[in-house]
């Protein structure tokens, strides 16, 4: 019985400190940036990591789903001859609720996890203590170039996955069920507002960016320096991060809504 | 030289991502400033907007010739003071009547003008003198009852069915 209580005492204080251990980390690492000769060249490789090489797998996404949210929704509102609104339909899931957080789930699965083992593996093999016996702050020479690259391509991917879900409803609604080109694009028009609508996606992409990439170069720069502990820093990364997404993604919209 | 490919990839990367946001700005959202230079804003006071709301389309005989910019309380008159600009090309009479209608059954509202008679055109500032309400659906489903009530049971006298 004292010993139960004796875990959970140290389990909390164990708790505490990685929060404060990770909220010191995040910091120095948002403050550190390479110097000024530095900083294009390694922010430039690390968004092409990050963001470029997940193109492929956000856009495909995108069009399906922008593909199949035009499907169901015409099913659903030919009932009611209202096949019309079929553009604000897709629009205003897509913008406000679909793009973000679809994006920020690929992305974890895509560039988080892939951060967290490339750290873990530099952790493991010593190239990190190396870095530090070299005089190189490992932080602002390998962490912040991440952490930097992930807040800034996020974004970006979660519009061009909001542009290419829109054309792919297009593709379907319009092109192939036939619902009225003029009337689809007018009604999404009439609908959708630039700044409580596509504004407040970004920027709830913004925060899915600074918390995955947080958790992602955090896992990977503390995980246990062997082959056991980078697979379980990596798992940490995607199954958090996802966690935190879709909490993220409910207090966020319940702000937003609320005429925040 | 493979560092140069890849700024030259992240800059296309970027420069997609930001011409993106300018496509879902114009074409999904409609986004366009109304410039002074093109609308001239005009002034109508309802009694009853029901669901009317701030970029509402106003119509002439079903043609959008502009937008209703910003609805408030008028706190002398308690009635809705609406604003709405109008293209300028379209010149509407001094005297023509504004009303709430529904976009089919279950519609958005908007506002529709009657042009008058007059021969002085709403300048900017001006307000819309006569305005119908809209038509509150539960009002009309009320008045209705009523009658029938009243119909029934053939009552001597009804009072006037307040609108």
């Amino acid at each position: 019985m004292l010993g139960t209580v004796r875990k959970i005492g140290a389990s909390s204080i164990d708790f505490a400190e990685r929060i404060g251990q990770s909220t010191l980390f995040f910091i120095r690492s948002v403050l550190q940036l390479p110097d000024f000769r530095h900083v294009f060249s390694l922010l430039a490789q690390q968004i092409y990591n990050v963001g470029v090489l997940s193109l492929v797998i956000i856009l495909l996404s995108g069009l399906f789903i922008g593909m199949v949210v035009a499907l169901q929704g015409y099913h659903t509102l030919v009932q009611f001859a209202a096949e019309q609104q079929l553009g604000q339909l897709i629009a205003l899931s897509v913008v406000r609720e679909l793009g973000p957080v679809v994006t920020a789930l690929l992305f974890a699965g895509r560039a988080g996890s892939s951060l967290t083992a490339e750290l873990g593996l530099m952790r493991a093999t010593e190239q990190i203590s190396a870095m530090q016996m070299m005089a190189v702050d490992p932080i602002s020479r390998v962490v912040s170039p991440r952490l930097w690259a992930g807040i800034i391509s996020l974004p970006i991917l979660t519009i061009l996955f909001n542009l290419i879900a829109i054309y792919g409803g297009f593709l379907v609604g319009v092109k192939w069920l036939g619902v009225d080109g003029g009337s689809f694009w007018t009604n999404m028009q009439g609908s959708v507002n630039f700044q409580v609508d596509i504004l407040n996606g970004i920027i709830k992409s913004a925060v899915f960016a600074v918390v995955i990439t947080w958790i992602a170069v955090y896992q990977g720069y503390y995980s246990p320096p062997n082959s056991a502990g980078i697979s379980m820093s990596t798992t940490k990364t995607v199954v958090y991060s996802s966690l935190m997404i879709l909490g993220l993604d409910f207090v966020l919209t319940a702000l937003m809504m609320g005429g925040w | 030289m493979r560092s140069k490919v890849v700024e030259w990839v992240v800059g296309l990367f970027v420069i997609a991502g930001l011409a993106s946001l300018v496509v879902l700005a114009f074409k999904v959202s409609g986004f366009s400033h109304y410039s002074s230079s093109d609308y001239y804003p005009v002034v109508a006071e309802f009694d009853n907007i029901g669901g009317l709301k701030p970029r509402a389309k106003v119509s002439v005989s079903g043609v959008v010739i502009g937008r209703v910019e910003s609805i408030i309380l008028d706190p002398r008159s308690y009635q809705a003071k609406a604003t709405l600009l109008l293209n300028k090309r379209y010149r509407i009479p001094l005297d023509s009547e504004a009303s709430i209608f529904t976009e089919g059954i279950l519609g958005s509202n908007y506002i529709s003008i009657a042009p008058g008679y007059d021969a002085n055109n709403l300048s900017p500032g001006s307000v819309i003198e006569k305005t119908h309400s809209a038509m509150i659906l539960e009002n009309l489903i009320g008045q209705l009852v009523y009658s029938f009530k009243s119909d029934k049971s053939d009552e001597t006298k009804t009072d006037a069915v307040k609108q």
